[in-house]
């Protein structure tokens, strides 16, 4: 069966290499390579940073491109699969020449790519992994988004202080590392806010009945849930806790993010809060741009937190390999860690030295079937 | 107290979501003496057959509503049964005379072809996909018990599906010739029945149970993707071999037990990430003593 497979592989493996491989680095212009998830299971993550990032590069183009000269966007497609990622990461690098890398939305497949831009001292820029990990694979690395200690935080600050709760009970995923990592630097925060967790529930992603733990939850009698899962899940967690009578708010962080939430949720998701990146209703001139930018470019669709940061990401970019005055690796990376109050659209972006961006939080509130913008947080 | 009842209430609730399937897999299992594993896909097609007819049908009869819902269904039922008859005919009918293992191996592919297949974005796509509110929802509250309307449904229609199947199997002619076909098919064929005839209900019959399965699960967790029949479809195969395989009340019976274990042990703060493992443990235990199931063989014959 291999053995088969092998042969029409290997040929459109040649035919494909030979086609890209024609003069992409011949015309002057500068390579930066993108891979994101276009396809599969996190698609709809994949599709709006890649979108944000093509409409920076054809932004910059329009202005003259940088250091004189225009911008070349490859994107790669690593299809949401484990192991893609580093065959189109390589390929983007070693025979594209990549000066730069720019990807993507899932840590698990950022953490796949970044020791292989570090080994070839390409400077990679993703644009909304939150686990800290990520950027601790080497000096290469760097992120444009905020990262879960810091989110998790932001949440427990704001039940102490908005919603003035001072018991609150826990429900996380205990399959996602994304889960667990911000329930463990919520408990932490809001403990240290004098708070207390009163009940400790798990789940698992994708289980479809959630009532055996949210009737545990009920009768700890908590002000206020923190469930820090994925749209999926959130949507039908809140379902089911308003059927048991469950009426305290519930709160969570970016994974919430997302349409389908809205779309299965309907009015059991109303009045509950997250976190995330930037809200698109802000009223910020670097926002109200990019969005009818956006808008303009994309036929009308609301850019999310993912399409900024994506936009971000290039953006940031851009303006080191300008600062750096050269597109020699080296140079880019110092540039890139010397980054200090770049003005994004997603908030004031500072580099720290453990190359995360150091940048305020928004929280968003579900109100009539919407995502509204209730307040900022600074780091 | 008010706690414990409403464990039991939502216990229940998902066990007979449970049993409803695991009924499909026990009938087939009563007359073919092997494991669709197909069954949970077509539970999924069922879900998703109910999710692309409710916008046609909501323009007849508006949604939500009794009506509605019940064209729907029988809607769902007559697309997932002759889905049921094919899969037989393509998949299982050529493989009548192998061994029991080819055909068992071949349940497992047919189950993988459909769940890859339908995640291809050219046919649902692996995103999840809101399901419509088919059935007015309303929760009743007693004191501090809380019963929701979609899960009395589902234990009213666990109930009469238990009986209807019941009266299916031992009081029609077709249902003794299932009996038939299930003692001894050669000796069945030499009596005049025409095996392939009822095999063919019984897979229909089966998946005609797993779409109603699937648009109740669906009602229950309005997200639909074309993974969604794994989990219960896993746990109701459990339940079905607890309560003894074959047996139709033992399949109810089973599927009611691994929900209300589930329930409780989730329910419990720090042993919830443990619920399945100390289901599955207890269950272990049950089998260990009493190998044939809860309703094994001893007592009630095989359908």
């Amino acid at each position: 069966m291999n053995r088969r497979l092998l042969l029409p592989c290997a040929s459109a493996f040649v035919l494909l290499t030979s086609f890209t491989g024609c003069g992409k680095n011949g015309d002057g212009g500068i390579v930066i390579g993108e891979f994101a998830s276009l396809t599969g299971k996190e698609a709809t993550f994949g599709i709006s940073s890649h979108e944000g990032t093509l409409l920076a590069i054809e932004t910059l183009n329009a202005a003259g491109g940088v250091l004189g000269k225009k911008v070349e966007l490859l994107t790669e497609d690593n299809q949401s699969k484990a192991g893609e990622t580093s065959n189109v990461v390589n390929k983007l690098i070693s025979k594209d020449g990549a000066v730069a890398v720019l990807g993507e939305v899932a840590s698990s497949r950022s953490l796949e790519a970044a020791p292989i831009c570090q080994q070839n001292g390409i400077p990679m820029v993703s644009p909304a992994s939150t686990n800290p990990k990520v950027t601790e694979t080497g000096d290469c690395i760097f992120r444009v988004c905020f990262i879960d200690p810091f989110q998790g935080t932001v949440m427990a600050n704001f039940v102490t202080k908005t919603l003035k709760a001072t018991k609150v009970a826990v429900f996380t995923d205990v399959k996602s590392d994304y889960s667990k990592g911000l329930a463990k630097f919520f408990k932490e925060g809001f403990i240290k806010n004098g708070g207390q967790i009163v009940a400790e529930l798990d789940f698992n992603g994708g289980d479809k009945d959630f009532k055996a733990q949210l009737t545990a939850i009920k009768s700890a009698a908590p002000e206020a849930v923190f469930v820090p899962g994925y749209y999926t899940d959130v949507a039908l967690i809140a379902i089911q806790a308003k059927q048991l009578g469950l009426t305290i708010p519930l709160c969570g962080g970016d994974g919430w993010e997302s349409q389908t939430l809205l779309d299965i949720g309907k009015d059991a998701v109303e009045g509950h809060y997250f976190s995330t990146h930037y809200a698109s209703d802000a009223a910020s001139p670097g926002v109200v741009a990019f969005v009818s930018d956006y808008k303009k470019r994309f036929n009308g669709k609301v850019p999310d937190a993912m399409a900024a940061l994506g936009y971000d990401s290039a953006m940031f970019l851009a303006d080191a390999i300008k600062r750096a005055g050269s597109t020699d690796s080296v140079a880019i990376r110092d540039a890139l860690a010397a980054t200090k109050d770049f003005e994004a659209v997603t908030g004031k972006i500072a580099i720290n030295a453990q190359r995360d961006a150091v940048k305020s939080a928004v929280i968003l509130q579900v109100k009539d079937g919407k995502f509204k913008y209730l307040e900022t947080v600074a780091p | 107290m008010d706690w414990l009842l409403q464990q039991l209430i939502n216990g229940l609730a998902l066990g007979s979501i449970y049993a409803l399937i695991a009924l499909g897999y026990t009938m087939v299992y009563g007359v073919l003496r092997f494991i669709n594993f197909a069954h949970a896909d077509v539970l999924m097609l069922g879900a998703y057959a109910a999710y692309f007819l409710a916008p046609a049908v909501c323009t007849v009869f508006p949604l939500p509503s009794l009506t509605g819902a019940l064209i729907v269904t029988l809607l769902s039922v007559m697309i997932c049964t002759g889905i049921g008859i094919l899969i037989e005919f393509l998949a299982y009918r050529p493989l009548r005379q192998r061994p029991r293992l080819t055909v068992l191996i071949t349940a497992i592919g047919v189950s993988l072809f459909i769940e890859f297949t339908c995640q291809h974005k050219a046919v649902f796509g692996a995103d999840t996909k809101p399901f419509p509110q088919l059935l007015p929802v309303h929760d009743f509250n007693l004191g501090g018990l809380v019963i929701g309307s979609n899960d009395l449904v589902v234990v009213v229609t666990t109930l009469v599906m238990l009986a209807a199947l019941w009266f299916i199997v031992q009081r029609t002619k077709m249902g003794t010739a299932m009996r038939a076909v299930s003692f001894n098919q050669q000796a069945a064929a030499l009596m005049g029945i025409n095996i392939n005839r009822i095999i063919s209900f019984t897979f229909g019959l089966g998946s005609a149970l797993a779409a109603i399965a699937g648009i109740l699960y669906a009602l229950k967790a309005p997200g639909i993707d074309p993974l969604m029949g794994v989990q219960p479809g896993l746990r109701a195969f459990i339940a079905a071999v607890l309560g003894g395989i074959g047996n139709l009340p033992g399949a109810a019976l089973g599927g009611l037990l691994l929900g209300l274990l589930e329930t409780f042990a989730g329910g419990i703060s720090g042993l919830s990430n443990y619920r399945d493992g100390i289901a599955f443990a207890i269950l272990i235990l049950i089998l260990l003593f009493k190998p044939a199931g809860l309703l094994g063989k001893a007592t009630v014959e095989k359908v």
